[in-house]
């Protein structure tokens, strides 16, 4: 319990009552509805009788209709001050009522919390010899010894998010901004350009505190600086954008760590918003926080219906737009755009087959929560194969599927991210085929030699006829990759254990002229 | 009673700067900088040929960005910003 702050607050008739805090006094916390604060108050009132030519004595009632009701009733000779707003009760954390705090004046101070008749009696004796009063005439005996304390307002959670957002100590430090009365908070807001063009949740403080305890990290820390503006971004402003899309607090940490993950000079979140290809990030989500917060990466992972692979997805995006500033038609040129824009995120089904999951491949335990950003031009496309028993034919499919990925003649500048189904595994698990071996597949079913990539009368899409012309026989028969390495190839596993049918995201540039693929711990303290 | 949000943008309110005055002749030093956008450089070259042929009191130097999708780095723009009087980027292909 802290010191009693200062104040200046009104009881029923409306009298002004000031407590600095300077000297020697006596404060009770009280609530209408609690039976114990209600037995003490003839106590109080002999206290008061008792104690007040030496020290400032004060009862604080927490609601303005309970002070007045506990006035009538029992016509104390001090006046209940309103703390109805409970800043004092919240500032001297007080959990329980009745809750009784005597301070000597000289910085020590005593506290009961509930009632207990010899520790109230023991307390006003120390009290009388430390005014050296003479002996109190309180009847004891009237007061039951034991009576339990009940739980004072300022903790109830209907409040106490306010009071946080609001006291000295609150983690708040964004600008407030207040809605007028006439105004839809929904258009509102809409109208300050803070929504991707569907509705978001106003980022009240209450809401924006109860965000920031699903991480433990300091809400000022600065976690990124996000381009094109390079702004800032705060746990705070992390916290208010995943008010905004609508997350639970428990996605905090993911939506960090993604963050933290694009602002990445590798990763180059400036150029995926830039550019007229339409790029966006695709978040997949490792490890054990997938379940904990539950995510979906089942039936339908890439669409619609789970709220953490939607909102996890939306708040990152809302950051780059609300806090980088990436505005379509401002610095965010994308000639089509594309869904992905709004949210793209999915967790990995690890279990579902025997593979390495995606975060071990990229150097993590199995244990690590961990969330992987790429940038992805399109998709998810689908794959259909309800023929091929083998994995070498399986994945020459998907092979021939990515091989048009940006242009059937684009080769070597682009990534891909494939999802394969979970029936799809077992076609691959029949033959024991490996992550690697799809790779390996991918690559020599997409090899063209140079002389296969000139530009045709069927697309003028390809290697220009006067660079041909300069090559010599040797190079243009040398053989080229769809993907510059295997690396660029990206799998996880996600979907339901029905159909046939996996999906792709199709890269934008890969490597550092354009996007590297960024993987980030997922600190879940 | 109305409704106080928080701010979810970075509060920064840009600066206000003025443009630098615009001489009346093109004369001095030129900078052609290529983004190194697909056929960004022959756009630069036509357009090189033509300022040589129509403006002999000026001094063209090219530069290139590492990569159109990244902004150009600081060593660039300064290089850029103190060596010349003119810039002419070539944004696309």
């Amino acid at each position: 319990m802290n010191a009693v702050m200062p104040f200046s607050l009104s009881d029923v008739s409306g009298e002004k009552h000031v407590f600095s805090g300077d000297g020697q006094s006596l404060v009770c916390f009280i609530k209408e509805d609690c039976p114990t604060c209600r037995e003490v108050m003839p106590l109080l009132d002999a206290l008061q009788n008792y104690l007040d030519e030496k020290l400032e004595f004060h009862v604080l009632g927490q609601t303005q209709e309970g002070n007045a009701i506990l006035e009538r009733e029992f016509t104390p000779a001090f006046s209940i001050v309103d703390d109805s707003e409970l800043k004092v009760s919240f500032e001297t954390d007080i959990e329980t009522v009745p809750a009784l705090i005597w301070s000597d004046g000289t910085g020590s101070q005593k506290e009961l919390i509930g009632f207990d008749r010899s520790e109230w009696q023991q307390l006003i004796t120390t009290i009388s010899s430390f005014n050296a009063l003479q002996e109190n005439e309180i009847e004891w005996s009237a007061f039951p010894e034991w009576r339990p304390g009940c739980g004072s307002l300022s903790v109830d959670p209907i409040h106490a998010d306010r009071l946080r957002a609001e006291s000295e100590n609150s983690p708040i430090r964004a600008r407030k901004i207040e809605i007028g009365v006439q105004d839809d908070e929904f258009e509102f807001m809409f109208d300050q350009g803070f929504s991707d063009g569907l509705p978001v949740i106003p980022p009240t403080a209450e809401r924006v505190v109860r965000m920031l305890a699903g991480t433990s990290r300091d809400p000022q820390e600065v976690v990124a600086v996000m381009p094109p503006n390079m702004g800032e971004v705060t746990v705070e402003k992390i916290a208010i954008n995943c008010v905004l899309a609508g997350c639970k607090p428990e996605y905090m940490p993911v939506v960090i760590a993604a963050v933290e993950a694009i602002a990445t000079d590798d990763y180059n979140i400036h150029g995926v918003m830039a550019t007229t290809m339409g790029a966006s990030p695709v978040l997949v989500v490792n490890g054990p926080i997938r379940k904990k917060i539950g995510m979906n990466m089942g039936i339908g992972a890439l669409g619609q219906g789970n709220r953490a692979n939607a909102t996890i997805g939306r708040a990152v995006r809302l950051v780059v737009r609300n806090v980088g500033g990436a505005i379509p038609g401002g610095t965010e040129r994308s000639t089509l755009g594309n869904p992905m824009k709004f949210t793209m995120c999915f967790a990995e089904w690890e279990e579902r087959s025997n593979w390495d999951p995606l975060h071990v491949e990229r150097g993590f335990e199995p244990e690590d929560s961990v969330v992987t950003a790429f940038t992805m031009s399109s998709g998810p496309v689908l794959t259909t194969d309800e023929s091929s028993l083998h994995g070498d034919l399986l994945a020459g499919t998907i092979a021939q599927c990515v091989q048009t990925i940006l242009a059937p003649k684009a080769y070597g500048v682009t990534d891909c991210l494939i999802v394969v189904s979970p029936e799809h595994v077992d076609t691959f698990s029949r033959d024991e085929y490996q992550k690697a071996d799809i790779r390996r597949r991918i690559q020599s079913v997409t090899q063209r030699t140079y002389r296969e990539m000139i530009v045709d009368n069927i697309s003028g899409s390809g290697l220009k006829p006067e660079i041909a012309a300069k090559m010599d026989e040797e190079t243009l028969n040398k053989v080229v990759t769809k993907f510059g390495s295997d690396s660029n190839i990206h799998i996880v596993v996600a979907g339901s254990e029905a159909g046939k049918f996996s999906g792709c995201f199709h890269g934008w540039l890969t490597g550092p002229k354009g996007s590297i693929p960024v993987s980030r711990k997922i600190d879940e303290r | 009673m109305s409704l106080t949000i928080l701010d979810p943008t970075n509060e920064a309110v840009p600066v206000e700067r003025q443009v630098s005055p615009r001489p009346e002749t093109v004369k001095g030093k030129i900078a052609f900088l290529d983004i190194s956008k697909n056929r960004g450089s022959v756009l630069l070259d036509r357009l090189q040929e033509a300022f040589e042929q129509r403006l002999p009191q000026i001094e063209i130097t090219r530069y290139m960005k590492p990569t159109f999708s990244k902004p150009a780095p600081d060593d660039l723009r300064t290089d850029i910003a103190s060596n010349n009087d003119f810039v002419v980027e070539a944004l696309a292909d």
